[in-house]
């Protein structure tokens, strides 16, 4: 058995920082030496990686090799904006395959045990999201792609650790406020409604083809509507929420009653089950994934819909508010900073939906276990 | 001569489908007594399955009369009259065994007190102890329909329709759960209308075979089998046996069963 497996990535990154040599210092306010101890860093990482070491080590000399040279090459953007030179690219192309090879390494071949089966799960995710920053950061401000196109994550991250209580206020105005009272008040609406039409069919009948229109009415043209009926407040987007969220609920809980089989009836109609003790032990059950389906729908379409309906007039309050007026004032830091707050919002709230659907429809084959 | 439970006279069921009526079932004459066990076998088409529907009052007759211990199909059902097992388990994936067993007593308003015992001697009649608190897609498929007979028995039913039970199950398996039903009918008396296809099944289980044959359904012949209660799995190679199951064969065969 040979010493040495080669793996493409870090042969690949063996190319990229050999190359980077020939364009040296990397960047204006990087020495050579400084630039030469990067390309150091990053050969030995890449040359130790293929040596056949045990697994754990090869991913600590990656983390090392791959983090450290992205630290360096960071710090080496310095009141040098815009001055990277083609080999500061080629190292930091290094240092991101290095990383591409610790999370294989860390990936495994997929047999791991429970215990670090989760920790994989969580890190291999998080890895990928840092070097997306890394990437982005080192990119935009090593080429010097103008502010208002694309600011790089860390003036996005000072921006808002700055403006917190903004964030905060906003926060409270558009989700706390505008998206939970019309998600609440919308999923419920579209189930209660269900039932009924589910019960009485005529119903289901007339109602259909209204809120099949309703639903396909332009967002954009209904918000400056609900904002005259309902006022500037936080009450008019609680309102294109509610239009927004109720009919996909509607429409999910309706056909999860249908879900059942006639075999699963008729065994109720055998026990002489009333309407309502077929709906509770049998059709709801059955209907439970329909119903999950539509709550994570409609936690996006709540959150876009609160947010689109605050650009047609609105107190000086609230996330799309931020939004549109910072876009203005050409304060993009701003902007991405809101970007950033519904992003983990959106994900939170999809995330507890998700989490809760896993216990609520356990029995689901796709959950079982 | 024991009583008279289930009772049909010149029964007709005619559906209307878009390519004109089926006439499922015509001039269908046949009494069941307590505690018989009766089979109703036949190819597909024959009305089989319809007739076990409509002594449970899931397909309502359009000509003749159907009583139940002297009580119209629906009354019967309303008072619980049978307890119906279908082809697959049809157990509800989000219940646990015994919570499907359950099911029938809580659509009843039965006390919690009496449902645990219930539960408990119906898994412990279909060998199913201790699996109480699996989910059905734990278990195999014929330890479902077992578990399924079990919540059928809960509700403590004069008579028992079974409409094709074992016929998703290998033969192995199958063997297994004919020899434990007979054991079952031979410990609780239960009348049992039992729908199959299967010929060996029908001759080893029944005490009347029911022949019926296609288009329209329609009863051909009704052939006694009195093997009596004690029949082990190899009364199959016996020449009583070979000979009804020679006559079942036979009036299939006259039926035009076989026909193309």
């Amino acid at each position: 058995m040979s010493a040495i497996r080669i793996n493409w990535q870090a042969l690949l990154a063996l190319i990229a920082t050999l190359a980077s040599l020939t364009a040296l210092p990397y960047t204006a306010s990087m020495s050579a030496g400084f630039s030469l101890a990067v390309a150091a860093l990053l050969l030995a990482g890449a040359v130790l990686s293929m040596l056949r070491l045990a697994s754990a080590l090869e991913a600590l000399v990656l983390l090392i090799a791959s983090f450290g040279a992205a630290g360096m090459l960071i710090t080496g953007l310095e009141s040098a904006t815009g001055t990277a030179t083609a080999g500061y690219f080629a190292s930091l192309a290094a240092a991101w395959l290095l990383g591409w090879r610790l999370v294989t390494v860390m990936s495994g071949d997929g047999s791991r045990s429970d215990r670090t089966a989760g920790i994989v799960a969580i890190t291999v995710p998080a890895l990928f999201g840092i070097w997306v920053l890394i990437l982005w950061e080192c990119i935009v401000r090593g080429a010097g792609v103008p502010f208002v196109l694309l600011p790089p994550p860390s003036a996005i991250g000072i921006r808002i650790s700055e403006s917190l209580p903004i964030l905060a206020a906003d926060f409270r105005q558009t989700v706390l406020k505008a998206v939970l009272f019309g998600y609440v008040v919308g999923c419920l609406a579209g189930f209660l409604v269900a039932i009924l039409a589910d019960r009485f069919r005529f119903f289901a009948n007339g109602l259909l083809p209204v809120g099949n229109m309703v639903s396909a009415l332009p967002m954009i043209g209904i918000a400056p509507v609900m904002v005259i009926w309902f006022g500037f407040d936080w009450q008019s987007k609680a309102a294109v929420v509610i239009v927004m969220t109720f009919f996909p609920m509607l429409v999910n809980t309706l056909a999860g009653l249908a879900a059942t089989s006639e075999m699963e009836r008729d065994l109720m109609r055998t026990y002489g089950a009333t309407h309502w003790q077929v709906l509770l032990k049998l059709r709801m059950q059955a209907a439970m994934p329909f119903i999950f389906n539509a709550l994570k729908i409609n936690s996006t379409l709540a959150l876009i819909g609160a947010i689109v309906a605050e650009f047609f007039g609105t107190p000086i309050v609230g996330m799309g508010f931020r939004i549109s007026t910072e876009v203005g004032r050409m304060n993009l830091d701003m902007v991405w900073a809101e970007i950033a707050l519904a992003a983990i919002v959106g994900s939170l709230f999809y995330g507890a939906l998700a989490l809760l659907e896993r216990t609520v429809t356990f029995w689901h084959p796709s959950y079982r276990r | 001569m024991p009583e008279t439970v289930i009772s049909a006279q010149n029964l007709d069921l005619t559906f209307e489908t878009n390519d004109g009526p089926v006439h499922a079932l015509k001039n269908i004459d046949l009494d069941i007594r307590e505690g018989e066990f009766v089979s109703l076998i036949g190819p597909s088409g024959c009305g089989k399955t319809t007739l076990l529907r409509v002594i449970a009052d899931l397909e309502k007759p359009t000509g003749g009369r159907m009583t139940i211990n002297g009580m119209t199909p629906e009354q019967a059902r309303l008072a619980r009259a049978y307890g119906y097992v279908f082809q697959q388990a049809a157990l509800l994936p989000w219940r646990t065994i015994e919570d499907n067993v359950a099911l029938p007593l809580e659509v009843m308003g039965v006390d919690k007190a009496t449902r645990t015992q219930r539960i408990r001697s119906n898994l412990d009649l279909v060998n199913l102890s201790g699996f109480e608190k699996k989910f059905p897609w734990q278990l195999s498929g014929g330890m479902q329909q077992r578990a399924s007979i079990a919540r059928a028995l809960a509700v403590e039913p004069q008579m028992l329709l079974m409409d094709e039970p074992f016929g998703a199950l290998d033969e192995i398996v199958r063997d297994h759960l004919n020899e434990q039903l007979l054991k079952l009918w031979a410990k609780t008396k239960k009348t049992v209308v039992f729908v199959t296809h299967s010929i060996p099944e029908a001759v080893f289980l029944s005490t009347r075979i029911v022949v019926m044959s296609p288009r329209p359904g329609r009863i051909h012949e009704i052939i006694d089998c009195d093997l009596g209660y004690d029949r082990p799995l190899d009364i199959r190679e016996t020449p009583e046996f070979l000979k009804i199951a020679h006559q079942v064969r036979e009036g299939l065969k006259a039926g035009h069963s076989y026909d193309e």
